[in-house]
């Protein structure tokens, strides 16, 4: 397998795994996975995927890192304040593991840019906190044929969703943008960290399953979390044959830029959510 | 008539033997159907068909929430 002493240790209770071993993780040091926004869903798995010893991350983001950012976004810390969160996350996933090569990127992915980003990766995991970008990633992802993972969370509740070509999509399931003003963001609804970080962590896992070839992807399964109840539950679903981006009579041929500010929802009645 | 929303068993009564989607949003008290994809029986609904799909007994209804947020 061509590891080096340190490799062996450092990978030693990945490499324990039966469904791991040194192929495994040959797979994990041999992919690529890039983390779209490094904040509260990217910074645990930008963490664990770094640990892991996934060979090559890009990680995303063209913000800062503010004081309320940091009650979540555990790749950030304090004297971090005011740096790019790219350039934060990297340093922190090169100290932890300084045998990947971390690719930092300063850049807010939009349709001009978005296909050339994601072209040289093995796996996409969106950890954005809008629907333009989350729309506009599975279009990316979609007509790419790249596999992604859909992550969204909001107060006490995640969602989570895989896609490989062929399976349903995100637009499958959520066909277009909501209306603007009708689903609070967290920065208006809160969130509590932890939700973050378990749900980013779903995501890390299932990268790592799908670079491995191991256990069963979320994929047709929307997985719901309820972090007050501690409820999972897995929905079925399937490709559908009306998606604009993925069905049969698509409408979508190249990734769109849809407009609506991250921050720009309203409060209200969206604070209901029953799972 | 007895129908599963969200994994849970509901019984409701239509009051003219008949329920569309939009009059189960309504009865449900989801007060933003915009904020929600709905799947029956395992197959996503377009929001157009909402008006003229009706639910029968034994229907696996799910409200899908969007979630936007990644506290990014």
């Amino acid at each position: 397998m061509d590891f080096t002493e340190e490799q062996v240790e450092r990978y030693s209770r990945n490499i324990l795994l039966d469904d791991v071993g040194g192929t495994g993780q040959r797979k994990l040091l041999d992919s690529s996975v890039l983390i779209i926004g490094a904040g509260g869903l990217g910074s645990p798995a930008a963490l664990y995927l770094a640990a892991a010893g996934v060979g090559t991350i890009g990680i995303v983001d063209d913000d800062h890192v503010e004081l309320s950012n940091l009650q979540r976004q555990v790749i950030h810390f304090t004297s971090d304040i005011s740096r790019p969160k790219a350039e934060s996350a990297a340093e922190k996933m090169r100290l932890l593991n300084p045998g990947v090569t971390v690719i930092p990127v300063m850049e807010r992915l939009m349709a001009g840019n978005i296909v050339s980003v994601i072209k040289d990766y093995d796996f996409i995991i969106d950890g954005t906190d809008n629907f333009p970008s989350k729309f506009l990633i599975n279009d990316a992802c979609v007509l790419g044929g790249k596999p992604f993972s859909h992550g969204g969370i909001l107060r006490f509740y995640g969602q989570t969703l895989t896609y490989v070509p062929g399976s349903a999509c995100y637009r499958c399931l959520f066909q277009t943008l909501p209306p603007r003003g009708t689903v609070p963001s967290c920065g208006e609804a809160g969130i509590l960290g932890v939700v973050a970080g378990i749900l980013g962590m779903i995501q890390a896992s299932e990268a790592l399953r799908y670079i491995l070839g191991i256990g069963e992807l979320l994929t047709n399964r929307l997985l719901y979390m309820d972090q007050l109840t501690v409820e999972f539950r897995k929905l079925n679903t399937k490709p559908n044959p009306n998606c604009p981006v993925c069905g049969e009579n698509r409408t979508i041929l190249e990734p769109v830029d849809y407009e609506q500010p991250a921050c720009s929802l309203k409060e209200g009645p969206a604070a209901k959510v029953n799972l | 008539m007895k129908i599963i929303i969200n994994g849970k068993e509901d019984s409701i009564t239509p009051l003219d033997g008949k329920i569309n989607i939009n009059e189960l949003l309504a009865i449900k008290n989801v007060e933003m159907p915009d904020m929600v994809s709905v799947e029956l029986n395992e197959v996503i609904l377009n929001r157009a068909d909402f008006v003229n799909t009706f639910i029968n007994h034994g229907d696996r209804v799910e409200f899908l929430y969007f979630m936007g947020g990644g506290a990014a």
